[in-house]
């Protein structure tokens, strides 16, 4: 249980840094960019508990907006995805059994799994961001192309670590 | 009162998400009317991780950062009055300077949010304060917005609510510089009185009627002028003279006279 702690505390520091210092600066095209540090969020385990899961996510979008001096929009839109979390894993139907121990990732529940749980997620919070960004309606459909091209980056990092880091084929 | 106790015991998820939603908004809300953007209080931690990985990564930019000073230092010496053809007629020494340029280095940018920011390395300690200029050899490039001990954060001409006052360099009417959050290397330069004529490639400057700016200062040229028959104002797209994602070197800008005109400002205000 120590060592879970330790590894998320570990994760959520390197994903700040990251976020910070490199993913910061790329800039595809002007304006797609991508938030990996929402792969903080989406690698808790299961069994954390509702306060933990809202408070740890709030943690780490306050620590994005003061890097950005962007204060409450990443904030507001971890804290979105944190509440949304629980409800999307009651809905996606699991061709594997959940077992306690288990991690929401590939290697334990599978592509398809792993895959619509991190693109529903990935573009609710997305939208919440660059909408609280612009804070008005008026450009919807250029703020909704940055939504979904960012979306796109983020979740091909996500995935692409997944397969870095999980190892799935050793299972 | 107990159901009511039990009832938000048992969705305490819920209440909890609602009231850290009501806290970070407060933040956004907060941050969108003043602009207060939090440096002060976290400046030290901030700054210093920001710099320590800019010591780094800036020698990777070092080739790009030494040819635009060597080009800058150029036009400088050929501005050196040595350089022009000594007629006494022609020369002339400014007695008393207006304006004092510090060197920064940027520690921190970005361009693809819709309000960016700069981080630079200095502030306070050096003499920086609220509302000065911050240009590069090529162009403006923002206003500082917020000072601490050793570093200043700068809103960029790439900020949604950032409005510079402009002038067309060859017909010396005035505009306004926006930007609309899309593209980079792109701005708008609305109000532009509907007489006024426009062709591509013309220059927009700063036009000097804020304290922030000198007069003359090169924004950008004109890619396209939007002129419609029935409006008062138009608008045009504007290229900006500076790549805003390779900024390296800046200056800012120390108006010396500012108090003095801010003053007379306040006199005039009075007699009204």
């Amino acid at each position: 249980m120590t060592g879970r702690v330790i590894i998320n505390i570990f994760r959520f520091c390197i994903l700040v840094f990251l976020q910070v210092l490199i993913l910061d600066n790329i800039n595809f095209r002007g304006f797609v960019n991508p938030y990996l540090y929402v792969y903080f969020i989406l690698l808790l385990p299961f069994e954390v508990s509702g306060w933990l899961l809202l408070f740890s996510s709030f943690a780490i979008g306050f620590c994005i907006d003061i890097f950005n001096g962007t204060l409450g929009m990443h904030t507001a839109s971890s804290v979105l995805l944190a509440f949304f979390r629980p409800i999307v894993i009651n809905s996606i139907a699991s061709r594997k059994e959940f077992e306690p121990g288990m991690r929401p990732s590939i290697s334990d529940l599978g592509f398809q799994w792993f895959f619509s749980y991190a693109i529903i997620l990935i573009f609710i919070h997305h939208l919440a961001l660059f909408y609280i960004e612009v804070f008005r309606f008026s450009d919807f459909f250029v703020t909704m192309s940055r939504v979904i091209f960012s979306t796109i980056f983020t979740l091909l990092l996500v995935i692409l670590s997944q397969y870095i880091f999980f190892n799935p084929s050793k299972k | 009162m107990r159901n009511l106790f039990t009832y938000i015991l048992k969705q305490y998820f819920f209440f909890l998400f609602l009231l850290l939603e009501i806290v970070s908004f407060s933040f956004v809300l907060q941050n969108n009317y003043q602009q207060a953007t939090f440096l002060n209080s976290t400046g030290k931690v901030v700054g210093t991780v920001l710099s320590t990985f800019n010591n780094i990564s800036g020698y990777f930019s070092l080739k790009k950062a030494n040819e635009s000073l060597i080009r800058e230092n150029a036009r400088l010496r050929n501005k050196m009055a040595d350089k022009f053809l000594l007629t006494d007629t022609l020369v002339y020494y400014n007695v008393d300077s207006m304006f004092r340029y510090i060197g920064a280095k940027v520690i921190s940018n970005t361009i693809s949010h819709q309000k960016n920011y700069l981080v630079l390395n200095k502030g306070s300690l050096h003499g920086i304060k609220k509302d000065m200029g911050v240009i590069t050899s090529n162009g403006i490039v923002g206003t500082v917005v917020d000072v601490s001990r050793s570093f200043s954060r700068v809103m960029s001409v790439l900020h949604v609510n950032n409005k510079i006052n402009a002038r067309i360099k060859k017909n010396n009417h005035l505009g306004t510089l926006e930007w609309k959050g899309n593209n980079y290397r792109y701005g708008y330069l609305t109000d532009i009185p509907m007489h006024v004529d426009l062709d591509p490639g013309d220059t927009i400057v700063t036009s000097g009627n804020s304290y922030i700016f000198p007069v003359g200062l090169m924004i950008g040229t004109v890619e396209e002028y939007y002129k419609q028959p029935n409006e008062k104002f138009n608008n045009a797209l504007i290229s900006y003279s500076v790549d805003y994602n390779n900024v390296y070197f800046v200056y800012i800008i120390v108006n010396l006279k500012k108090s003095e005109l801010l003053n007379l400002e306040r006199t005039q205000l009075n007699d009204r």
